[in-house]
């Protein structure tokens, strides 16, 4: 691209969203819809509702809930992907499991939740738990089977230690794939949360953004929306960053590499 | 189960899993209310393959999932082709896309049911939604990553820029349409569940809310399996299909 | 020191065995610098992962003083032809260097001290902190030797280390090969396709046949200790020995009769 191309570009990264923004604005600030209020009663609503009053009350509990659930799944995801990683027979007993277990679409196992767990947060934790593990547990898999088998071999010949191995070696090998699987895994405990809050619930965005409905309250659920979708934002965006800083060393490998 | 040869593994652990969730509740050790033995669960499954409900539910739930896969498919691959090729485009909707696409598109719930209601428009509405944007980004990376030396020979033999879209873009692209597609299909079923789950309609994510809270716990975990076989079934449908369609592409070789 | 005994692989079972190696036997002693030349594809590596522990022969033993080998021992360090796949991209040279003194139980003093002298001894000085993707090719097999040498091994095997780097700095890296082992005092056994190399570095040569591979044959190296790139080639005799290990490895294995039909 030419520099002139190159400076129209970026004045059109920034122009448009700001444009279309602006367009949201004015074509709703007449609005006689009632489920599309004005975009200037939905900030107004945003500002009042969660900066900061329910905060304590729905933001907190969702997002102890969310991240108890996908601690949870990263523990036993990475754990158990590295033992399956190491051992072809394990995984080939475990496959059969592992592939029913997670074509089980997500929504389908919460009245299983809500049948054995109840309706509390354990039942959410549990939920969320219960559908990461499957892309952190592949990718782990994947990530340890993936790795060379020269690297194997060195470690054999300079008879580094079982734990030094597993720590030192494989889990950092598939950490790039392990990274791809909790962003995955992040995305999806998000939903998880959103729809174990819709369907039983007392606190929460989710709770909260289904209620505004029923109670017909739009703008605050529009400013529901609005937080969620904020929330997927700044998630997506941490896991980014984490990625930049902890896996350099492996863009830089694989740049040499390709070079 | 060291003896065990390895094509037996996978039959072994099936079996002993089933075994266990056979004995456990009769013994005891699981409330055989909330775990029933399996054995009563999949005669239940049995007898609803027999029946008629089941499979209206099914044919519900794909109901969805197809209507959703297919207007993410329509609207997406254009897209996608369209936004890919031009990087001015591309850098002008970058910033949208990327704020859009981590939106969880079940925030959309409570505004599907005000517009929609609780029937079939809620739920395709939901599942194109976020089939659309698991697409989109798929077959974005697909444009972008075509070897550039293919499109200069092209452009250097007078091919147009039509022509050079169509017959060097979209086809070595195609592998990661097809894994969008995969990715967009698992999404849609989902979301049809999910709305079938949260908002009521028809479907496999309703019956089984419904046998869950009228107390026939055997014929929740029978939906349950059957939900998850039929995830399996689209599955390896795609995968196959996949594999037929693309058996000429190098990835695939 | 070491010495390999009527060493027979087979891949595979029954009618889809392959025979890598069918009965190789030779001795390496203290301070000897062993090149193993043949033919490619004929099991040089496989010979190299028996000898090392990786792999176990089908049948025959490889013995290290004396002491059947059943999985790489302490003694023994072996550097990789792939340089990019035995380094571990997340550490630094440094660490790089470090990690198999970790089985040693050293003090920090000393296995810093150790780190250092061996990167030191084979030119890389100044990239201690740098990680491998930033180095080039020839610097990264450096690392690698370092790493075998700080680990103070009695007999260091070699697997094609510098098939894998361009011409030039093959020349130097043979060299630096040369004036480590002095340094160090270490028993070497270095395989390669490289006819020249496996002269101009060591004081024995064993030549390999093609699958089911075999010792050929087994040459002592008249040339003088000190090597120079440019004078140890001029030497007569050493055009002798290459043309002599030349024609070992293309001599015909002989062929069974032809049935008449």
């Amino acid at each position: 691209m030419t520099r002139r191309q190159n400076i129209l570009a970026i004045g059109l990264e920034i122009a448009v969203p700001v444009l279309l923004l602006a367009l949201w604005w004015v074509l709703s600030a007449n609005s006689k819809t009632f489920y599309f209020p004005p975009l200037k009663d939905i900030l107004t609503t945003f500002k009042d509702t969660w900066l900061f009053k329910r905060v304590g009350s729905d933001v907190v509990p969702s997002l102890e809930r969310m991240f108890a659930g996908f601690f949870i799944a990263v523990v036993l995801g990475v754990v158990g992907g590295l033992l399956l990683g190491l051992s072809r027979r394990a995984r080939r007993a475990a496959a059969p499991i592992v592939e029913f277990l997670r074509a089980i679409p997500p929504p389908a196992l919460l009245p299983f939740a809500i049948l054995v767990v109840g309706v509390g947060a354990s039942m959410k934790i549990f939920v969320i738990a219960f559908v990461c593990v499957w892309p952190i547990l592949l990718n782990t898999i994947d990530g340890v089977i993936g790795v060379a088998p020269t690297l194997r071999e060195t470690t054999h010949v300079y008879g580094i230690s079982n734990r030094d191995r597993l720590l030192r070696v494989m889990l950092p090998a598939a950490s790039p794939q392990i990274f791809a699987g909790l962003r995955t895994a992040v995305s999806l405990a998000l939903i998880l949360m959103v729809i174990s809050e819709m369907v039983a619930s007392t606190n929460g965005i989710g709770y909260f953004v289904l209620q505004s409905q029923r109670t017909f309250a739009i703008p605050e659920m529009w400013s529901g929306i609005l937080l969620l979708g904020i929330l997927g934002y700044v998630l997506n965006g941490i896991f980014v960053l984490l990625e930049k800083r902890l896996l350099r060393w492996h863009r830089g490998a694989r740049a040499s590499a390709l070079s | 189960m060291r003896r065990l040869p390895d094509r037996l593994l996978p039959w072994a652990s099936v079996l002993g899993v089933l075994v266990l969730f056979e004995l456990l509740p009769r013994v005891g050790i699981l409330d055989s209310a909330n775990f029933p033995p399996i054995s009563q669960t999949l005669s239940t499954l049995a007898g609803q393959v027999v029946g008629s409900d089941l499979w209206t539910a099914v044919g519900n739930t794909l109901a969805g999932w197809a209507l959703g896969l297919g207007i993410a498919a329509a609207l997406a691959v254009p897209a996608g082709i369209l936004i890919g090729s031009s990087r001015l485009v591309y850098r002008s909707l970058r910033g949208v896309i990327e704020f859009l696409r981590p939106v969880p598109s079940v925030a959309l719930i409570p505004l599907a049911i005000l517009i929609y209601g609780s029937g079939l428009q809620s739920k395709v509405f939901l599942a194109a939604f976020a089939a659309f944007w698991a697409l989109l980004v798929q077959v974005l990376y697909g444009v972008q990553d075509v070897d550039p030396v293919a499109t200069d020979t092209a452009r250097s033999f007078g091919f147009s820029r039509t022509q050079r879209l169509l017959r060097v873009t979209l086809p070595s692209a195609l592998p990661y349409i097809a894994t969008g597609l995969r990715i967009a299909s698992a999404v849609s079923l989902i979301l049809s569940v999910t709305a079938e789950l949260v908002i009521g309609s028809s479907g496999l994510g309703r019956s089984i809310n419904v046998a869950r809270s009228g107390g026939d716990v055997k014929l929740m975990y029978a939906l349950i399996i059957a939900t998850g076989v039929l995830g399996l079934v689209l599955n390896t449908a795609l995968v196959a299909a996949e594999r037929r369609v693309l058996r000429w592409h190098p990835a695939y070789r | 020191m070491l010495r390999v005994e009527h060493l027979k692989k087979t891949y595979g079972e029954d009618d889809q065995a392959v025979e890598a190696i069918g009965d190789i036997g030779f001795e390496v002693n203290e301070n000897e610098f062993v090149c193993v030349v043949g033919p490619s594809g004929c099991g040089k590596t496989t010979l190299l992962k028996c000898m090392s522990g990786l792999l176990e022969p089908t049948s025959g033993e490889v013995r290290l003083h004396d002491q059947v080998i059943d999985g790489p021992p302490e003694k023994m360090a072996l550097v990789f032809q792939e340089y990019s796949r035995s380094l571990f991209p997340w550490m630094s040279v440094r660490q790089n260097v470090a990690f198999p003194l970790r089985r040693k139980s050293l003090g920090k003093d000393e296995a810093k001290g150790l780190v250092e002298s061996a990167v030191r001894s084979v030119d890389l000085d100044g990239v201690l902190d740098r990680f491998p993707w930033e180095l080039s090719g020839g610097m990264q097999q450096r690392v690698a030797i370092a790493r075998a040498l700080a680990y103070q091994p009695e007999i260091l095997l070699m697997d094609e280390p510098f098939a894998s780097v361009d011409a030039q700095t093959r020349a130097d890296l043979e060299d630096l090969i040369l004036n480590v082992r002095k340094e160090y005092g270490v028993t070497v056994v270095f395989v390669t396709h490289d006819i020249d190399e496996s002269v101009y570095l060591g004081n024995r040569i064993v030549v390999l046949t093609k699958s089911p591979t075999t010792v050929q044959e087994l040459l002592d190296v008249n040339l003088p200790d000190e090597r120079d790139q440019v004078e140890t080639k001029e030497l007569p005799e050493f055009a002798r020995l290459r043309a002599h290990v030349y024609r070992s490895i293309k001599r015909k294995q002989p062929e069974a009769e032809p049935s008449t039909t």
